[in-house]
């Protein structure tokens, strides 16, 4: 049974590759600038924060909860520590980082408590948060931006450089995909959270704190969108009020995409990395071989779907045939 | 011979790679209550299935009134006169007992097109009525108890004018005074001349109800029997196809000295002043009437919920315990009643399912050690023989029985002192059973604390050393279960004024 279940799961990882390989071949054939090392490092990169989002994402979305404040906690996060950096310049980097990490993760706690101690809905308390952390942009920049000129060398160096010709956001994404790859396979907590959106009821049954946990997973994805909101202002040389203005939706997009069910508890690291380079690759893929800019959204909500249904009816097969094992 | 409302012959269904009926027949007189019985995965439900429309046989026939008919779908059932009634209700809970009656083939005005909730509500009223039911048919659904919503599935078939009624473990959810007018309700369909297929694995309510019994096993039809010519050994027999010697081998074992107390406990609403104890190797039953407050007093005693006031002591020591987590760490575990809401994690193996409790002890520093889980839960599942092919089995993949057994591997894998059981054994088959009773038999020795909620009287009566009886969120009566009987745990059972 274990065997049935894991090879419909890994067939469906096996589409998405397979989904993959035949949209870079067929981009490669109408233009061959796609699989260039420099295109493939844009790819990437510009793929690197919807990655590191879409880690916090699959952690909430498998508690059986959703956040839709993470691109205004980008946009609170980025401008804040723009703000910073343009008033004191000699900061450190690093400082900058922690900095946004810190602004990210105080909203993650409030939401989380939001959602943990007070229970309320995770759409309603993020939708609730989304439009706090927005406004409170406007408000700390006065609805002005901060441009290039304004930032540090070493503050914009925290996107542009890189080691080995693998850019910073890369190398974070990587990092953070394999922390996250055996905090969820291989620790306890890990195991908790799925345990939690498997079935709430067993696990506070089975002693496990599933409130703490829900407020872990909002916490930590408040952190990672912090980290994501410097990325994204260092990467653009500029922090605006209106900055990844509906980027939560991408996210999801990707998360879902990459095979984590809604639904809750179900959901794996490597499905989600495969979600998010094809959602990466059809955002790079499609002006490329001259799709018109009116159809490139239509097309990836196409795809998307496609993927769920897929999904859905990967777990229907194998849920009938776990049933007709029972029914007998 | 008499005539037949309704016959099956040769029936064979099968899915990919199991043969779920194999040749099976069942045949129905008009005004008889045919109870149905056999293990779980004898075929029961899919027979049900078939005869309901869900499924379509692979080959046999089926006949009504003497006629040949093909059932494509429910709806076709339902013009036969034919209606389910399932083991756990199927009704909208926000929805009223009027709407939930009707649904699907409400009243409508032929001018307006509006629904004539007047009149539908006043015939709500009347089908409750012949049912000696005596709640508002405007109430919602959700806000009746399980019994009463089970009187609004049985008028919801009798509004469908159906001849045929098929009740699947009907009794499973009630407590003994509830099966009771539920017994009465059943004759009261009989005499009205409705056919009444009754599936259960009460033998009480076989041989209280049902005039025929047709057994089945692995999926055969092994025979039909009219109830006054096959004892209640034979049926056993027939079930399991070998012979059970003892239903309840209830093992002597050495009680100890007291373990765990629990003094004037209560909480606002649910129960007031529970105080008992346990001793070690000791058996406690709780038992009542379902809403007497057993379950809730466990819940408390967990930290599911709290107490308003009362002590809980554990070996001597008095605890503070304000989360199943912490009575996990004390050594108190709890197997819910609701084991698949409750219990398990359905699309989990085995392995991440028994340790899920006690993950604590699975790791270090936050790092699980699968092999160690694994050679845990392989060990305890043989020690509680489960049949499941390996570790990595889905709990989803598991008969009831044997789910109950995983559940038990849980608290096993943890160091337990005490183990409360809500209703271990409902739902599960024969020999499931007396498998969990050996489990008990086994934990008594072991010098656990054990404390069964049951409703179940022959359970509680086999099984146990001394009996709770709780009334009314109180404690009604304690009673050593030597010298005990039926009779006596009901007196203290009902409510004054009313004998049982």
């Amino acid at each position: 049974m274990k065997r049935t279940a894991t090879a419909s799961e890994s067939f469906r990882e096996l589409g998405l590759l397979v989904f993959i390989v035949i949209i870079c071949v067929a981009v490669q054939l109408r233009n061959p600038a796609f699989l260039t090392l420099s295109n493939i490092g844009d790819l990437l990169t510009n793929t690197a924060i919807l990655s590191i989002l879409s880690v916090g994402m699959m952690m909430v979305i498998l508690t059986r909860g959703i956040d839709l404040s993470v691109g205004a906690t980008i946009a609170l996060a980025g401008m804040v520590s723009a703000l910073t950096v343009n008033s004191f310049r000699a900061i450190s980097p690093l400082v900058s980082v922690l900095e946004g990490m810190a602004v990210g993760t105080v909203a993650g706690v409030l939401i989380g408590i939001l959602i943990a101690r007070f229970n309320v809905l995770p759409i309603i308390a993020t939708l609730g948060f989304m439009n706090v952390l927005r406004g409170l942009t406007y408000v700390v920049s006065k609805g002005a931006w901060v441009s290039a000129y304004q930032m540090s060398d070493g503050f914009k160096g925290i996107a542009t450089g890189g080691v080995a010709g693998i850019s910073t956001p890369i190398i974070i994404a990587v990092v953070i995909n394999l922390a996250f790859f055996y905090f969820i396979n291989h620790m306890k907590t890990g195991r908790q959270i799925y345990a939690v959106g498997s079935n709430p009821e067993a696990a506070d049954i089975s002693g496990i704190p599933r409130r703490r946990i829900i407020l872990l997973v909002y916490t930590i994805q408040g952190a990672l969108a912090g980290l994501g909101g410097v990325i994204w202002v260092a990467k653009f040389a500029s922090a605006q009020s209106d900055t990844a203005m509906g980027f939560e939706l991408s996210v999801i997009a990707a998360t879902v995409l990459g095979g984590v069910s809604i639904a809750g508890g179900s959901g794996k690291v490597s499905g989600l990395i495969l979600g998010t380079i094809l959602f990466g690759i059809l955002n790079n893929a499609l002006p490329l071989i001259n799709v018109s800019p009116f159809w490139q959204q239509a097309i990836q909500g196409v795809v998307i779907l496609a993927a769920v249904l897929v999904n859905v009816m990967v777990k229907r097969n194998s849920q009938r045939f776990a049933l007709r094992r029972r029914a007998i | 011979m008499a005539e037949r409302i309704l016959e099956l012959t040769h029936i064979t269904k099968t899915f990919p790679g199991v043969r779920a009926l194999d040749d099976v027949h069942f045949d129905l007189i008009p005004g008889e209550i045919h109870a149905l019985i056999g293990e779980n995965g004898a075929g029961k439900s899919t027979l049900i299935k078939v005869i309901t429309g869900v499924y379509q046989p692979d080959a046999g026939e089926i006949t009504i009134d003497g006629r040949a008919v093909q059932i494509h779908g429910p709806s076709d059932s339902q013009r036969l006169g034919i209606a389910a009634i399932y083991q756990h209700v199927t009704c909208y809970p926000d929805l009223s007992v009027t709407e939930n009656i009707f649904i699907g083939h409400e009243k409508i005005h032929s001018l307006t097109r509006k629904i004539d909730w007047r009149d539908l509500h006043e015939r709500a009223g009347e089908l409750l009525g012949q049912l000696d039911a005596d709640f508002d048919p405007r109430a919602t659904m959700g806000s009746l108890s399980v019994a009463q919503q089970q009187i609004v599935e049985i008028a919801k078939a009798l509004s469908a004018n159906a001849r045929i009624i098929i009740m699947d473990e009907p009794t499973a959810p009630l407590t003994a005074r509830e099966s009771e007018d539920l017994y009465r309700i059943t004759e009261g369909l009989r005499d009205k001349g409705v056919s009444i297929i009754f599936i259960s694995h009460r033998m009480e309510d076989m041989y209280r109800l049902a005039s025929r019994v047709t057994v089945f096993r692995d999926s055969r039809y092994v025979g039909t029997w009219r109830l006054d010519e096959i004892t209640r050994e034979q049926v056993i027999t027939h079930m399991v196809g070998r012979e059970i010697t003892q239903f309840f081998p209830k093992r002597k074992v050495t009680i100890g000295e007291e373990i765990f107390r629990v003094e004037g406990l209560s909480r606002t609403g649910y129960f007031k002043d529970v105080s008992f104890s346990v001793r070690r190797g000791e058996i406690l039953a709780m038992t009542g009437l379902i809403g007497a407050g057993r379950t809730e007093v466990c819940e408390a005693i967990y930290g599911v919920t709290r107490a308003d006031s009362g002590r809980v002591f554990l070996e001597g020591e008095e605890l503070h315990i304000g989360s199943p987590a912490q009575a996990i760490q004390k050594g108190i575990g709890y197997l819910p009643e609701d084991r698949l809401r409750q219990g398990l994690v359905l699309d989990w193996d085995l392995a991440k399912n028994v340790t899920l409790p006690t993950l604590e002890t699975f790791a270090t520093m936050g790092w699980l050690h699968p092999v160690r889980e694994r050679a845990v839960t392989k060990e305890l599942a043989e020690k509680l023989q489960v049949r499941a092919g390996s570790v990595f089995d889905l709990a989803s993949t598991l008969s009831g029985g044997n789910q109950q057994k995983i559940i038990v591997a849980k608290l096993l894998a943890g160091k337990m002192k005490v183990i409360i059981l809500d209703e271990p054994t409902k739902g599960v088959d024969v020999g499931a059973k007396t498998a969990i009773f050996s489990i008990m038999n086994d934990l008594a020795e072991a010098g656990y604390g054990i404390i069964m909620i049951s409703s179940e009287m022959p359970e509680v009566l086999g099984m146990s050393d001394r009996i709770v009886v709780m009334r009314d969120g109180r404690v009604a009566a304690t009673m050593d279960t030597a010298g005990s009987s039926q009779e006596k745990i009901l007196r203290a059972a009902m409510p004054e004024g009313v004998t049982a």
